[in-house]
């Protein structure tokens, strides 16, 4: 990796680096102006992950913007992953919106394709993808790392952030994954973040291709774990979220429980899922999800014993301010 | 446009829109991608199959078709040759070439021009400076 002989442009890329397992967290999404809501939601995880992920309209829902909340949740505490889609963005916004992100203190980026329009709550919008992922991953590393648009032009400085995309080994065609990855990292992903997991054998299998194929050298693997509530809430992620692939005898464990205790069972569902996937090779942390709040996501940090979270004193990152 | 190049477009359209569904993009990889044209995914994905491909291969946009990128694959690697082109880093879509024949793009070397950013980044891997 090339990043390698260079400093860790921030606190996550520096932890991953030394060997720590990482903790990530998703923020949840605001559909309003006011500042606090975003620096309430995420002060309570200072010091409790290592950086959290501000989506881009999830679900090709409009919501308050990824680099806004972003900086909002630098002023909590919080190390921000930002997130960009191709849907909503030709290749001129999402270079304006990186440079953006890199001045309002940035320093992980997340890129992705993002949901089709057809997903969300304005279905009759244009749909953009003008680039897709892999182009967007290029284009950053491209601003970063020659100091020029795709154009050519120069730029007056350059960006600084650790270069996210996400993978989902879960979904068809499983041979490909693997293959579409390692396109990831010579576009260049220096980290992925993966679908949420519910199949940890499939995700064993995928991993062993990645260390087969030499890219367990290149690049982070960071598997997301989602926190259910209940039976109808896996449900509906199975059914109604595309990509998500949630084997039935899953489905039948968290049916086999009275309604009432099955929020405590996806919990230890959650739990089991982080330790299972601690163990396989190549794994260098987790990025938890739960729609429900920030508690479900504190409480599941704490009864994994992923705390305290580690600290790199020496690692010259620190939180833009 | 040129009489020539107008008749060329015009049989282009002709051979290639019912054979594989072409859209015209003028800039065809269709061997690279298992003779599978990536334009007709919902997101114009020219480097494989987005992260919302349904369990049993279909697409999330039109759950009663199979993912594009799924057909791309399977065709991949039942295609004798360019099995392995499937794995190269596609530059990003040029949208002027919209309509025009790729034939002609491909004899005038036009479908191969990218912008200066991602050539100086060695998109073909010819002058990699990154990753």
């Amino acid at each position: 990796m090339n990043g390698a002989v260079s400093s860790p442009r921030s606190h996550l890329e520096a932890l991953l680096r030394a060997g720590e397992f990482a903790v990530t967290a998703e923020m949840q999404p605001t559909s309003g102006a006011d500042p606090d809501e975003v620096r309430r939601l995420a002060a309570p995880l200072e010091g409790k992950v290592d950086a959290a992920n501000c989506t881009d309209n999830p679900a090709a829902r409009p919501h308050l913007s990824s680099l806004a909340a972003g900086r909002l949740v630098i002023e909590a505490g919080v190390e921000p992953i930002v997130q960009l889609a191709c849907r909503d963005r030709n290749r001129l916004a999402l270079q304006a919106d990186l440079l953006g992100a890199a001045a309002l203190g940035a320093r992980n980026v997340l890129l992705l394709t993002g949901d089709h329009v057809s997903a969300g709550d304005h279905p009759e919008a244009k749909p953009i993808f003008d680039l897709d992922s892999l182009h967007l991953l290029r284009v950053a590393r491209v601003l970063r790392d020659e100091g020029m648009y795709l154009s050519g032009r120069a730029l007056s400085s350059r960006p600084s952030y650790f270069v996210g995309a996400v993978e989902n080994p879960f979904a068809p065609p499983h041979d490909f994954r693997p293959i579409r990855l390692a396109k990831k990292v010579e576009a260049g992903a220096e980290f992925i973040q993966t679908q949420l997991c519910f199949n940890v054998p499939r995700l064993k299998k995928f991993m062993a291709r990645v260390e087969q194929m030499g890219l367990l050298e290149r690049l982070f693997i960071l598997v997301s774990v989602y926190v259910t509530r209940s039976a109808r809430a896996l449900r509906y992620l199975r059914d109604v979220v595309p990509g998500i692939d949630v084997p039935d005898e899953l489905m039948a464990r968290l049916d086999g429980i009275p309604p009432a205790r099955q929020a405590e069972e996806g919990f230890r569902l959650a739990l089991e899922t982080v330790a299972a996937v601690r163990e396989i090779r190549g794994v260098s942390g987790v990025h938890l999800i739960s729609i429900h709040g920030q508690d479900a996501i504190l409480r599941l940090v704490e009864a994994a014993g992923l705390l305290p979270r580690p600290v790199i004193a020496s690692s010259g990152v620190s939180l833009a301010n | 446009m040129s009489f020539l190049g107008q008749a060329l477009v015009a049989i282009e359209k002709a051979v290639k829109v019912p054979l594989f569904g072409c859209r015209m993009c003028g800039q065809c990889i269709l061997h690279e991608t298992g003779l599978v044209c990536p334009m007709n995914c919902p997101k114009n994905l020219r480097n494989g199959p987005c992260g919302g491909v349904l369990v049993d291969g279909n697409c999330e946009v039109y759950p009663d078709r199979p993912c594009v990128w799924v057909r791309a694959w399977e065709g991949s690697q039942r295609l004798p040759v360019w099995k392995d082109h499937i794995v190269r880093l596609q530059r990003p879509v040029d949208w002027r070439l919209q309509g025009t024949s790729s034939w002609t793009n491909l004899a005038s070397g036009r479908d191969r021009q990218a912008p200066v950013g991602w050539n100086g980044a060695g998109a073909d891997g010819s002058a990699a400076t990154i990753p």
